[in-house]
């Protein structure tokens, strides 16, 4: 994709996500698993197409990513960014980072970190899953138990979405590239 | 070698901000936070007037040196502040066989003071045999509402039905106007010991 068209997608998503703010997090499932995203996104368009010998490996850039999805994680920074400007403020400025980090860190990662990070994803998404629908309290101030209850079932189904969008494409091509050679 | 050092100076760096974030993984919600932040460090609370549900006026911090005991309710609740309502029953008895009814009051106090009115309050007073000495009903004027919630971090959001869901709890409010420990409404033992170290 062009360089301008990443950076008016960017920009039109940030956008969105500014103006749509106060209704996106009213609902945890559109601030938790569309807004966050979005933001990412933000980033990992923006993101700068070059390759830093600090990002080797991609290890440096996608453990800040993860420290910053940890981050995100708690209950009580999801709590913050509604209760606070100052959070809100930290969400819009950190998760795009954390998006043009993962896309950097991803660029340059070896096919088993890549491998290593999917299975992660999709575990993490699942033991949210879990946690939200499990919990005896409310885990957030600002939602009610019911809202809870449904994004816990939304990281379910990305927790499933994501196994198959990795696995399907494996299955369609059972047979590894270097077996086609021989 | 530049990206190893970069990655672990990432891993210490997160580290240190996951710390942070969690009080040193002890609160990772918002409501564990708040009650850890004021065991840690006592907070003020600006003081408010209050009508009881006799008609009386009040205050918190109480004028005359007692501890207040205060919780967050409203009468027309189904759910949670029903069995806090029962709690803080449970919780006057408690005081009083403590030996501590004349130098602690318990409050419940109304988030809805447009609906709440006194009848209100009286009838939810009754409802849960509140004696209007030891615990009553009060509500604030509805202009320092937001400020009341904002300094003891209670949190109402409508609930779709009617009602509200919010954090329930009794929060433990010194003389001179220090919030000094909140606890669960059924966490009896703590209440009345943090109850003794406010009077101290």
């Amino acid at each position: 994709m062009k360089r301008r068209l990443r950076t008016g997608l960017a920009a039109i998503i940030m956008f969105a996500c500014i103006l749509g703010n106060r209704a996106l997090e009213a609902d945890p499932v559109l601030h938790v698993l569309v807004q966050l995203p979005m933001l990412g996104l933000c980033g990992a368009l923006l993101a700068p197409r070059r390759e830093w010998r600090w990002a080797q490996g991609g290890f440096a850039p996608l453990l800040a990513a993860l420290f910053g999805i940890a981050f995100w994680m708690l209950p009580r920074s999801i709590d913050g960014a509604v209760s606070f400007p100052l959070m809100t403020l930290a969400k819009f400025l950190s998760v795009p980072l954390i998006g043009a980090l993962l896309v950097i860190g991803w660029r340059q990662a070896h096919a088993l970190l890549r491998s290593f990070l999917k299975a992660q994803a999709i575990s993490m998404a699942g033991f949210m899953a879990f946690l939200l629908t499990h919990s005896p309290v409310r885990l957030c101030n600002n939602y009610l138990i019911d809202d809870q209850w449904r994004l816990g079932f939304g990281f379910l189904f990305l927790a499933i979405g994501l196994a198959m969008a990795w696995t399907i494409p494996l299955l369609s091509n059972a047979r590894p590239r270097a077996w086609h050679r021989s | 070698m530049q990206a190893l050092l970069a990655s672990l100076l990432v891993v210490a760096a997160g580290g240190g901000l996951l710390w942070q974030a969690t009080d040193g993984g002890q609160a990772l919600t918002a409501e564990s936070a708040r009650r850890l932040a004021v065991q840690r460090a006592p907070q003020p609370v600006s003081p408010f007037a209050l009508e009881t549900m006799s008609g009386a006026s009040a205050t918190i911090p109480d004028a005359h040196g007692k501890v207040a005991l205060v919780e967050f309710i409203y009468t027309t609740c189904p759910t949670l502040c029903q069995s806090a309502g029962a709690d803080m029953f449970r919780l006057g008895s408690r005081v009083r066989e403590a030996g501590l009814a004349d130098r602690v009051t318990l409050m419940s106090v109304s988030f809805d003071p447009e609906f709440d009115t006194v009848e209100r309050m009286q009838s939810y007073g009754e409802r849960h045999d509140a004696d209007g000495a030891l615990w009553t009903i009060a509500r604030p004027r509805p202009d320092v509402l937001p400020q009341i919630l904002s300094d003891f971090g209670v949190i109402a959001i409508p609930d779709r039905m009617g009602g509200y869901t919010h954090n329930v709890a009794v929060h433990v409010v010194a003389a001179d106007g220090r919030l000094a420990a909140i606890h669960d409404t059924g966490d009896f033992e703590g209440i009345i010991a943090a109850a003794r170290k406010a009077l101290r």
